[in-house]
């Protein structure tokens, strides 16, 4: 199974994709951009400044999947010593870290006509710097040591490690008391959003992912280039 | 219409910002990607074209390299 990850076989992948899922990024895009600033209605309470909403959450959403994603593959690196999770990884994070600082700086924007501030210290929030902290320290560890065994190590226990903050930024509005308010897209629960607005953060989501994933198709192919490069020099 | 828009009842300088903001890290990463990525293929062209022919041909056997070179502009495979 795992030489569906072979390196051979996912450059072919990755050249044939890579065209494709930027044309649909940018339809899907301009799709989901018309559907949140124009087409989609203001709140009764919030008005226009729920629109923030169509970039903010889907980029918070993305940033906690992906890490989640490399977290899972670390512990694939340290058990199974798989080195094509450790260029997924390494590929998937850049992407993630931008997602997180899109949705904290989007969130302060979104703070000051709502709450008034343009930051607080609440438990989501607080969560989420803390993701962008552990993101920056996974990016920082393959730079600090010459030795990549080392970075290797390093960077799987820091995405372990930060995997205990996962849940509580999932469940940090329902844990403490926070200016968030509790999640209003569940899978297990009612959603409590109306449809003319899922619809254009249901757009925007996939746009996000979709962006997410060219991202981490040219990082990939970074990455793999920049092994092969290493391997003319041997040759 | 064009004006309601943009005012966005008072909030447009905050919609339009994150936004902006949004746009704008999308495009600093993809580009900046991009050019990571093209700086790795031209590196990756240099060293091939270098290569004495006997190595070229070990090279071009191993399928991961044929991949590489059919993606970039001075493929002779």
């Amino acid at each position: 199974m795992l030489n569906y990850f072979n390196p051979s076989n996912t450059l072919k992948v990755i050249n044939k994709l890579q065209k494709f899922i930027f044309a649909l990024f940018i339809a899907v895009l301009i799709l989901g951009l018309f559907e949140a600033l124009v087409l989609s209605p203001e709140d009764y309470k919030q008005s226009d400044s729920v629109r923030i909403m169509y970039v903010h959450v889907p980029a918070a959403w993305i940033s906690l999947g992906i890490f989640s994603v490399i977290s899972i593959l670390s512990f694939g690196i340290l058990i199974f010593k798989n080195k094509n999770f450790i260029l997924i990884s390494k590929s998937l994070a850049p992407s993630g870290f931008v997602f997180n600082i899109i949705a904290l700086v989007t969130g302060s924007i979104w703070g000051k006509p709502t709450w008034g501030t343009w930051w607080a210290w609440d438990a989501r929030i607080t969560s989420m710097l803390l993701l962008a902290v552990f993101y920056l320290m996974f990016m920082l560890s393959w730079k600090i040591f010459e030795d990549e065994k080392k970075s290797i190590k390093l960077s799987s226990y820091i995405a372990i490690f930060g995997l205990i903050n996962v849940p509580i930024i999932k469940f940090s509005v329902d844990w403490w008391s926070t200016l968030h308010q509790p999640s209003s897209v569940n899978v297990f629960k009612e959603t409590t959003i109306h449809s003319t607005m899922l619809m254009p953060l249901g757009i925007m989501t996939a746009a996000f992912a979709l962006f997410s994933i060219l991202i981490f198709l040219m990082k990939y192919h970074t990455e793999l280039l920049k092994i092969k490069n290493k391997g003319l020099d041997r040759l | 219409m064009i004006s309601e828009i943009l005012n966005m009842n008072g909030y447009g300088l905050y919609v339009w910002s994150s936004f902006m903001f949004t746009l704008l890290s999308f495009g600093t990463l993809y580009f900046v990607t991009k050019i990571q990525l093209n700086k790795e293929l031209r590196n990756f062209e240099s060293k091939f074209k270098n290569l004495d022919i006997e190595k070229a041909e070990i090279a071009k056997k191993q399928e991961i390299y044929r991949g590489i070179l059919s993606s970039t502009s001075t493929s002779k495979i």
